[in-house]
């Protein structure tokens, strides 16, 4: 409770401080008198939240990443255990993969403006190259380290090419392959705000380029304040999806909380006074988790 | 079909107690479960750059417990791998029942040292698993599943993942999924080899109870003398990337053979020709 505390005293000081910034104008080396006010900004946003132009561009910016990085992570999956199990896959494409692997995507706008005849297209493209890499990379590595022993034992029973993908291969990769989309979904949403602000038509990117040009300061703060919020979720999202999906991680005992431990059958009984600190204690520690991801 | 004691091969039918499992619980249907004869002619087994056992000849005979002791890297993982059909022969034949070994096949169960569930399975879904891709329905093969970790004594654990379980429990469960198929053959590589001595002892009479009735062929290799000789009605000795000797061995899984002077006269015999 303490830590909640904390958190929220943390927060409240910073937009204090913000606050006091602003409003008295500071104008030592770094010059606050045009930043807008927490005040400014909460207002701002109020206005924001009551229109339909903010709707609109939080759905679209969401469709676009959610669009551009769900291909990324099914093709991305497919091209990374492609390349790492089969040998001629890797030396047809891996070639191709390393070079256009360290262009950033955002310098694909050229390309994807040429490519395809409309905005919103090249802008899914550009958030699909961002994820596609980090996926492919991080799959084709856990693929390869996986040991050898789990596919000998379903070869033994018999099993063929499919049943060893998706029995040993996938499952065994899985963790491997959410480290690459946690780290996908996080470029992909730098990239399709930046291909927004460049190219975008509606859209939080756009928006918070388009209110700079005007000099609306408060909306800029809307726009970012947005941009944060969203990016969180995205990557919580990816990331809770990946610890429910690797559950059977062994971790250390601490990690898995009520979840796992009442069904334990252990009859851990003599130590009564133990037994009921143990699923309250761990909470903190994933929590702290879960805000650092 | 039957999978119950009538199969039985007669030669342990001496030595195994009568287990109370469910008849049913044994093997798929439609597959008669009964041993297989695994041969080796002038087989030379190992890598392509590095061949690990040169002209082997053995043959075992449906329904027989073949332990193979040697030293560490003396090939005994290698020739159960070609067996399995994981490692292609480099010359010389390998055959079961007079057919070529041509791959891994479901009626050769492979057991390894450790760490072959997978760990994202419960114990009773590794066990499941062969009967999935022999394409038993769900229901079906859940209960069997569930019969044969009863009869190694995991009922309870049955939902556990694989580590939550102990080094024991896990090759209990390696060996119910081993068996679940109803293999003609069963390849153990040093299934115990990492559990401790009295854990180990338990294993090998848990072996000896569940083999009872499925008449299985087994090759089991292990670097613990006592262990081939109390399981195995014969026992190959390896060394120097060759096939010392074959032996058969007296009064097989009888613990009280130990002091047998027949028994104690092999033990010191293989122990010699080990060292050598």
């Amino acid at each position: 409770m303490t830590r909640y505390a904390l958190r929220v005293a943390s927060v409240a000081g910073a937009l204090g401080l913000w606050q006091l910034l602003t409003s008295m104008d500071v104008d030592l080396w770094l010059r606050f008198s045009q930043f807008p006010t927490v005040a400014d900004v909460a207002r701002a946003f109020a206005e924001r939240l009551a229109g339909d132009d903010y709707w609109t561009d939080l759905t679209d910016s969401l469709t676009r990443i959610v669009t551009g990085f769900l291909l990324a992570a099914v093709l991305g999956v497919a091209t990374g255990v492609l390349v790492a199990r089969s040998r001629l896959a890797e030396d047809l494409l891996g070639p191709i993969l390393e070079v256009v692997r360290p262009i950033p995507a955002i310098a694909l706008v050229p390309v994807a403006i040429l490519l395809f005849p409309s905005n919103e297209q090249g802008i899914v493209f550009i958030t699909f190259t961002a994820a596609f890499f980090p996926v492919l990379v991080s799959t084709r590595h856990a693929v390869r380290a996986l040991p050898p022993g789990w596919e000998e034992a379903v070869r033994t029973m018999g099993g063929g090419r499919w049943r060893i993908l998706g029995s040993v291969v996938l499952p065994g990769a899985l963790p491997g392959i959410f480290g690459g989309l946690s780290v996908g979904i996080g470029v992909s949403w730098i990239c399709v705000i930046s291909a927004e602000m460049i190219s975008g038509q509606y859209g939080v990117g756009y928006r918070t380029w388009q209110d700079f040009t005007v000099v609306d300061y408060p909306g800029v703060f809307v726009g970012m304040v947005t941009i944060g919020v969203l990016g969180w979720a995205t990557s919580t999202t990816v990331e809770l999806l990946g610890r429910r999906l690797t559950r059977w991680l062994p971790r250390t005992s601490y990690v898995p909380t009520g979840r796992a431990r009442p069904r334990s059958p252990l009859p851990a009984a003599p130590a009564p006074a133990v037994s009921p600190a143990v699923p309250t204690g761990p909470e903190p520690e994933e929590a702290r988790d879960e805000h650092l991801v | 079909m039957s999978t119950s004691s009538e199969t039985r091969e007669t030669t342990r039918a001496d030595t195994a107690d009568a287990v109370a499992a469910p008849a049913t619980a044994t093997g798929v249907p439609g597959t008669a479960v009964r041993g297989t004869r695994l041969t080796l002619r002038a087989a030379t087994l190992g890598r392509p750059d590095a061949a690990a056992l040169a002209e082997v000849d053995l043959d075992v005979p449906p329904g027989e417990i073949l332990t193979v002791v040697g030293p560490s890297g003396c090939g005994k993982s290698t020739l159960l791998r070609t067996l399995a059909g994981l490692l292609p022969a480099l010359s010389g034949a390998v055959e079961q029942d007079g057919r070529p070994i041509g791959g891994p096949a479901a009626d050769r169960a492979l057991v390894f040292q450790e760490d072959a569930l997978l760990p994202w399975r419960s114990l009773l879904a590794n066990v499941e698993l062969p009967l999935a891709i022999q394409g038993a329905p769900r229901a079906e093969r859940r209960k069997q599943a569930a019969a044969w970790l009863e009869r190694v004594g995991l009922a309870d654990r049955a939902r556990q993942l694989p580590h939550r379980v102990s080094g024991g429990q896990r090759q209990r469960a390696q060996l119910a999924r081993a068996l679940a198929a109803g293999p003609r053959a069963v390849l153990m590589d040093e299934p115990f080899g990492a559990l401790d001595a009295q854990t180990r002892a338990g294993m090998q009479d848990l072996l000896v109870e569940v083999l009872h009735g499925t008449g299985a062929t087994v090759v089991f290799v292990t670097h613990d003398v006592d262990e081939a000789l109390f399981l195995g009605d014969r026992v190959v000795l390896l060394g120097a990337g060759r096939l010392v000797a074959v032996r058969d061995v007296p009064r097989p899984r009888d613990r009280a053979a130990h002091d047998d002077p027949a028994r104690v006269a092999l033990r010191r015999d293989v122990l010699t020709s080990l060292s050598i």
